[in-house]
Parts: structure tokens; sequence; C-alpha cells
């Protein structure tokens, strides 16, 4: 009685709150993050507008902030740090890693490899509520007395170690650090789970090589989540212990306050490494599941086989490996031995290689397609780009003997918003646009999806292009304001420019949000595989029912990126269709 | 008031493209172009491919007006020996990065024009080429593999001892200023406690050390002579500052707890560089660039590079630490030495 079984009574606590289905956790995690990107873009509106204005009041401003932080819809120097700080934690860690990797790893895993669920349905429930339970005592530090952390994303200690510091690292920073360590044993949880399916839970006949690049990348970005996320685990508690049990594990030879802290011997450095040795890997955290989208959705949307399919995998496994061996490029500057420094230079220039091979594998695949233009399709074109844009700036701060000069200047701040946010949001937009039908069994507005597209891929490369020239100008990152120093003058207009893109940018998200909500409700019913993709989610019914499939599981025959073959009518080939008499799998045809 | 009048303008306009796209869907129903079977229609493919070129002429005209109109404000002429040979190496950088960029971008935005859905055309079947999988990998390779020999040749050249001549100087960090102290006549830094700072003695300088009593502190400006190694030392009082001096291409972190050095010779003067940027009131300038607290912004000092003469004349003008008296508080409660001082502390 199969189908039975969707029509199922469960109870709302259990379908919609405490669920364990991987579906419903995937929506948990998208609107979640989608909530928490909101205030983080807000927040860049605002700490934008004291940029463009510096010191002029917005009632706006004061709206949001208040009189306390906004005195006269001014931001405070405290609130401004405090809002760049909590912007950059909300778009790294919750939007960019729980929102896109805890959405698709969660929507795409079980169905693309023909599972009926995760792994242990348990622990992705639990990861998802590990990572709830971060979120409430993050957006809870936004509202103390002394306010959020706001040392920078990467809280670097002693300023993030002494309330005497900075206002910010009272209670706030207290705050930081607990939502850091929820938010990590959520990750933790999630990442074991995605790895323990894709390995065991495959269905018959899906090899490795048959894996979509999809699960691929969201595999290796678990990977690299469960080695390194313990890693900033150890460094947060070493400063949990230094904030409170008066251990000296970051702190040394510190006179602050009026008195000489009796910290003696430990070393900010010791944290900047730990940090980064989570750091470095959780930008391939973030940029893997956006490729993975993007190769899938450009792909499907070219009606041609990803070009390189191998090299493809190889080359994420190098970028995954190489990114364990490069966090020193963070920290060039900090004194470090100069041959230490010389050896990431050398690692990190690397990467550059099967970084390129990516890009040229995409060219190749959009090129003589026959290019289905969905929205989808146009956020990942624009996804390229910002890769090759930002990816190509990486070179250059790669470089230690260029870093001197550039490190924590704009130019940073444009490199890597472009490409690590810049890509891995549009590529997550795509991945909504595509993945919509999947998820709420409807469709969005196309239409809408266009406007918002334009709409946001001119605003993204105006707030973040033009911030390389006020970085090669020497202008640092973080400053409240640039009029302590005539020679940043010469860039008032720029920066009002650029804030009118952020705002045009934020502005433009309401199009999606509209949209998104819309559709999920009054959307045009999705037809079973409204792309004509070959994978294995688009067998499973529209409507979601536990377990995935009625009746047997899929069985996989070919790889997943039959498209365009010759020898076939159609213009795709399921991979559940059987091999014909005499046909090669993964992209080999008889006739070569 | 005036907000109430643009938030309705606002709805209208958001209401007049809601009505323009809603009438775009049904023409393009009318024409026969929304049928359902296929996900994009061929006009939605040429508009998106002609915005798409559009775009990316927009963009490069963006790029181009943005180097027209701004690549003058960069940072002027190194005015460091090291700053020459880093510009040159960017300078390389740019070039090789923009011949890529160029391509590839170009590339990307055409696709969409030539190859948008067309009905009853045919996608190639392209799915490897392993000849061009291999040129496009080893051209990034030997492309990196310069880059890398060259970028570490600088940096070793960089990071190298200084002359034996060199002046040395210790930069001290803390919220929000900076203060740089000269090693005085005997060419020598004197010991430091940060358990002795407090009233004039900022810096935690040692009362009892020789080599104390000659140094020369200065806040607000400090100078450099032209064409000497300058071998600076690096501190902080209380949270990781960095100490940024852009126009020598020069940066590094000020950590508490550790010291840090750099060193470089400035090649051009004050003088000269107001001569080379045309402006008059040019000044080289210290500037923190780690984020450090609420005055972070605004925690800089200004640079004076001058010939050996001049510099010499205002060193010879400063107060050395023995002249400003900075241990007089100490002395006045009978603590003369260093160490008094510190068992002092510990009680």
């Amino acid at each position: 009685m199969s189908d039975n079984h969707g029509h199922h009574k469960e109870p709302f606590i259990t379908k919609y709150v405490f669920s364990q289905d991987h579906k419903m956790i995937s929506k948990q995690f998208l609107i979640t993050g989608i909530i928490m990107a909101v205030v983080g873009t807000v927040m860049a509106a605002l700490f934008r507008m004291q940029l463009a204005w510096p010191g002029e009041g917005f009632a706006i401003v004061n709206f949001f902030l208040g009189d306390k932080w906004a005195p006269g819809g001014v931001i405070s120097p405290d609130m401004y740090l405090g809002l760049v700080t909590i912007h950059g934690t909300i778009m790294v860690f919750w939007l960019l890693t729980a929102g896109l990797s805890g959405t698709f790893a969660n929507l795409l895993i079980p169905l693309q490899i023909g599972a009926r669920d995760m792994a242990s349905g348990f622990l992705n429930m639990l990861s998802y509520w590990f990572f709830f339970l971060a979120t409430i005592v993050l957006c809870s530090s936004l509202f103390v007395a002394s306010g959020p952390a706001s040392g920078g994303w990467t809280v670097y200690p002693p300023l993030s170690a002494l309330p005497q510091a900075i206002p910010g690292s009272g209670l706030g920073m207290d705050l930081w650090l607990g939502a850091i360590s929820f938010f990590i044993v959520g990750a933790l949880l999630g990442g074991l789970n995605y790895i323990v399916t894709v390995i065991n839970l495959r269905t018959k006949g899906m090899t490795m090589m048959r894996l979509p690049l999809t699960v691929w990348a969201l595999l290796l970005t678990a990977i690299l989540g469960v080695l390194s996320f313990p890693v900033l685990f150890a460094a947060a508690l070493l400063l949990i212990f230094d904030r409170t049990f008066g251990t000296a594990f970051y702190l040394s030879d510190i006179y602050i306050g009026g008195e000489a802290i009796s910290a003696t011997g430990g070393s900010p450095i010791l944290y900047e490494h730990l940090f980064w040795f989570l750091g470095h890997p959780e930008v391939y955290i973030i940029i893997l599941p956006a490729l993975g989208l993007a190769s899938e959705i450009i792909s499907v949307n070219s009606r041609k086989p990803i070009f390189g399919y191998r090299a493809m995998v190889v080359s994420m496994l190098a970028i995954a490996g190489l990114s364990f061996i490069v966090w020193g490029h963070h920290m060039f500057i900090t004194g470090m031995n100069p041959f230490v420094g010389a050896v990431f230079t050398f690692t990190t220039l690397l990467i550059a290689i099967p970084s390129a091979v990516k890009v040229f594998n995409y060219l190749f695949t959009l090129w003589k397609g026959n290019l289905m233009l969905t929205p989808a399709l146009m956020f990942c074109i624009a996804m390229v780009s910002t890769f090759i844009t930002g990816g190509l700036t990486g070179i250059i701060l790669a470089d230690n003997a260029l870093d001197i000069n550039l490190h924590d200047t704009y130019f940073v701040v444009a490199h890597f918003h472009i490409v690590m946010g810049l890509s891995a949001v549009l590529a997550m937009f795509g991945g909504v646009y595509h993945w919509f039908p999947k998820l709420y069994g409807r469709m969005m507005n196309k239409t809408w999806g266009y406007v918002h597209f334009w709409t946001t891929f001119i605003c993204a490369y105006g707030v973040f292009f033009p911030q390389h020239f006020i970085g090669l100008a020497g202008v640092p990152r973080r400053y409240y304001s640039n009029t302590a120093f005539p020679m940043f003058d010469d860039f008032v207009d720029l920066n009002i420019l650029i804030t009118f893109f952020a705002i045009g940018g934020t502005l433009s998200q309401g199009i999606f949000l509209i949209n998104f909500f819309y559709s999920m409700f009054k959307g045009e019913k999705a037809p079973q595989n409204p792309w004509k993709s070959n994978t294995l989610e688009w067998t499973t019914p529209v409507e979601h029912v536990h377990g995935n499939w009625h009746g047997a599981l899929p069985e996989v025959h070919r790889w997943a990126y039959d498209y365009s073959k010759p020898g076939y009518d159609e213009d795709f080939v399921m991979q559940t269709t059987p091999l014909k008499e005499g046909e090669l799998d993964g992209g080999k045809s008889a006739d070569h | 008031m005036i907000e109430l009048l643009y938030f309705i303008a606002l709805i209208l306009v958001v209401a007049v493209v809601v009505q323009v796209a809603r009438v775009y869907e049904l023409v393009l129903v009318l024409k026969g172009g929304g049928s359902r079977d296929v996900v994009v229609s061929e006009p939605e493919g040429k508009w998106n491919g002609i915005l798409y070129v559009l775009y990316g002429l927009a963009f490069f005209g963006a790029y181009a007006w943005l180097y027209l109109n701004y690549s003058q404000f960069f940072l002027p002429v190194a005015a460091s020996e090291h700053g020459i040979e880093i510009d040159k190496l960017l300078d390389f950088n740019f070039a090789m990065i923009n011949i890529v960029f160029v391509i590839t971008i170009m590339m990307l935005f055409y696709f969409p024009i030539k190859y948008h859905y067309r009905k009853g055309r045919k996608a190639l079947w392209y799915p490897n080429n392993h000849k061009a999988e291999l040129i496009l990998t080893i051209i990034p390779t030997i492309a990196m593999a310069f880059v890398i020999v060259w970028g570490l040749k600088t940096w070793n050249n960089i990071f190298s001892e200084p002359a034996e001549n060199a002046i040395k100087i210790e930069l001290y960090a803390r919220q929000f200023d900076w203060t740089a102290r000269y090693a005085g006549q005997d060419g020598r830094l004197g010991d430091f406690n940060y358990r002795l700072i407090g009233g004039m003695n900022a810096l935690g300088l040692k009362p009892d050390d020789a080599k104390v009593q000659d140094d020369v502190m200065v806040k607000a400006e400090f100078h450099l002579p032209v064409n000497r190694a300058v071998d600076f030392a690096f501190r902080s009082q209380e949270v990781i500052h960095s100490a940024y001096m852009p126009h020598f291409r020069a940066q590094m972190n000020c950590v508490p707890g550790m010291t840090t050095r750099f060193n470089f010779v400035p090649n051009k003067t004050t003088a000269e560089m107001r001569e080379i940027t045309g402006d008059p009131e040019f000044n080289f300038i210290l500037l923190c660039n780690k984020i450090c607290g609420v005055a972070h912004y605004n925690m800089q000092m200004k640079i004076i590079v001058e010939s050996q003469e001049d510099f010499d004349a205002w060193l010879e003008g400063q107060q050395t630490v023995q002249e400003q008296g900075i241990f007089a508080e100490a002395q006045a409660d009978g603590k003369t030495s260093g160490e008094q001082v510190l068992l002092a502390a510990v009680k």
C-alpha cells in the first residue's frame, strides 16, 4: 500500500518542526538561512551608508538601530564595528555554510544518490536544531547592553579577549562564542551524516564516478568541515578559557585600562593559526557546493554533458586537499618566519591551477550548447564570471610580497566578496531557482526571476568592482570613516556610488523574497521533470513522500551527463535508462 | 513627509514594473513563445542573451571609466627601494590577469546570445578533449611557476637582513596612537617590561638600563633619513595593531607579547614626493591596518623623509628619555631600578 504512504497523517510537530525527513530539514535550513541573510544584508546597507555619508544622520538608520546605537541617525563607531562583525559572521557561517550546505546537501544527497533518507535522520534533525540554537544565541547578542561582538568576524584576541579593549568584547563576545560553538556541533553532525550517506547509501549502479558533481562537491565540503571545524572549536574553547578562567593561551604582556594584566606566555598568533586552519578550508566549504550546483545547472541547461567530468572531480579533490595547507597566507605580515611565508605562497598559488581548470571546463560546457537561459543558468553564468574576477585577484593576494601592501585593504574586501561571497550567493540563487520545484512542488515565476537576476547582478559588481580601486589607493578595511586621511577624500564620490548599488542590491532581494514565498503557495504546479534533467531527484513524486520513492529504489545505469547524446531522440537520457547494446558510459562514445 | 512621498513613489515604480511584466508575459503567450513544453522560449533566450552582451559592454565600459577616473588616486610611485620591486611584480601580475580576465569574461558574456535555445537545434555532444584539457592545465601551471619564482625572490629580498648602518627605530602601538623610539647615540634600543608601563613611562622602559637613557621618543610625527636602511621593531601595548606605511609598501603587525621586524630603505624625500605627486600638502603616513577598537580609523602618524643632515639636526633637537624625565614618578617613590618596580607591581 505504498500509495497510502504519502497521505499518512503526521502530527504537525514531527512533520514541520522536529522533522527527521531530509527534505523538510533542507527547507528549515533554507528558510533560516534566508532570514539570516536578510539581517546580514540590511546590516551591510546600514554600514555602507555611514561609509558614503560619514556623520550624516538618517531616519532609517535610527529606525533600525535606535537612539543608543545611532543617535540622530548616525551609527556609533562601536555599532559600526559590531555590524561589520556580525555581517561577516552571518554571511560566512549562517548563510554560506549552513544555509548553502545545509539546504542542498540535505535536499540533493539522498535524492541524487537514490537513498530514502540520510543515514541518521535523528542526527540530521539535531544538526538543524543545534544550528537553530546557534541562531537564537547570535541574534540575542544583538540586544545586549554592551553591544554584539565587534572585533571583526575573525575575532582576533586580545581585542576579543578583553572587555576593556572594546565594548563588544563583553557579553556580546560570550554570546558570539556560544553561538559559534553550537554552530560547530550542528555542522559536525550534519557533515558526518552527509559523508556516511554518500559512502554507504548509494543506490544500485551509482558508482562514485557516476555521481553528479553536486554530490561530489557536497561530499568534499562535508569532509573539509569535519576535519577543520573541530580546530575552530578548540580555538573558541581556549578563547572562552582566556576570557573566563584567567588562562593565557593567547595573552601576554598586556597593559590595558591602567593596569598590567598578569597573564603572560600566550600568543595571539596561536589563535590566528587555529582560526585560519578552519578559516581557509572554510572558504572552500563555501565555494565547493557553489561550484557543484553550478556544474549541474550549467550542464543541464546547456543541454550538454559537463566538459571533463573526471578533470572536474580531480580538480575538486586537489582544491580540497590544498585548502588545508594554505591557511598561513592570511598571516604573511604577522611576523611569521619568512621561509614559512614562502611555503604558503607556493601552496596557495598552486590552487590557481585546479581553479583555472574548472573555469575552462565551464566555458567548454557552455560552448556550442543549446542554452536554456533559465534564471538558474543566468545566475550560474554570472557565478562563473565572479569566480573568474575574484579568482584572478587571488593570484595577486597569494603572493606574499604583494600582500605586504594590499593586506587588509579594500582590495582584499573586493577580492573575497567577489570570489567567495558573490560566487556562492549567485550559485545559491541559481540552486534555489533550479530546485524550487523539487523543494515545494511549484515553479517560481520566471519573469521575476530575470528581474531579480539582472538587478542583483548589476548591483553585485557595482558594489564590489570599484572597491579594487579604493584598495589600490591603500584604504584600509574596517574603518568607521575615511575622513581622517586627506588622501582618501578622492574616493568620496565612488563610495557614494557603491552605497547606491548596495542599497539597490538590498532592495532587489525583495523581488526574490516575494517571488519565493508567493510561489511557495501560489506558484504554477511543477511538472515531474521541469528542466528535463537526468538525475534521480526528478524521478521522485512531485508531492513529497517519506522515503522519497514509492516502491523500489531506482537503479542507475549511466553517469549523470548524457545530454544531447548521439543516438537518442530526446536531448537527455535519465540515469535510470539502461545502456543500449554497445553503448559506452561516462562520456565515452563508441565512435571515438 | 518626504519619506512618505519616497515610499509612495517606490510603490508606484513597483506597480509599473509589475504591470509591464504582466503585459510582457501575455505577449509571449500570444506569440506562442510561452508554450509550456520548453522551459525558456526563444525570445526570452534572445533577450537575455542581448542583455548579457549589453551587460558585458557596460561592464568593460565601467572598468575603463573607473581606470580613467580613479587610477590617478592609486598610491604614487613607491618611496622605498623594495617598493619599486613590489610594484614591478604587481604590474606584471595585473597585465597577466587582465588578459585572462578580458578573454574569459568576453567569451562568457557572448555565449548566451550565440548559443541560446533555438527550436530544433541540438547541442554538441562534447564530453571531453584530453588534449585541450592538458594544454589548459599546463598553461596556468607555467604561469604560476613563473609568478611563484619571481614573487618568492622579491619576498626573500625584502626579508633579508638590513644594512650594517641601519637606523634602529621602534614603533610602539597602543589604543589609539603611535610612538616612535629611536635608539639614540649608542645605536641600541633600551630594554622594556610591560609591568613598568605607567605615568609618563608609556612604553615600559627600564629606568636602570643604560641603553634606555639616550633613546628618543616622539609622537605624531617621526623622521627618516633618505637612502639609509631603517630597521623597524614593532610592539603593541594591548591588542594587535598593524603598522601600515602604504607609500613605502611596508606593513607589519604589532603583536602584544612579541617584537616583529621589518626593514626598508626610503629612497625619496618628502619634498621629492611632493614634487612627484604635484601635491604641496603631501605627507607620508603610518596608519593602523588591523582592527583595534573604536578609534581604529584614526590612528596615524606623519612620516617625514629628509636628507641625512636635516635628519641629524631634527634628532638633535629632540629630548632624550633622560631629558624628558619619564622615570620621575618612579624615582620619587624610591624605585630606581626596574627590578624594584617589578617587585612592587607583583605585590
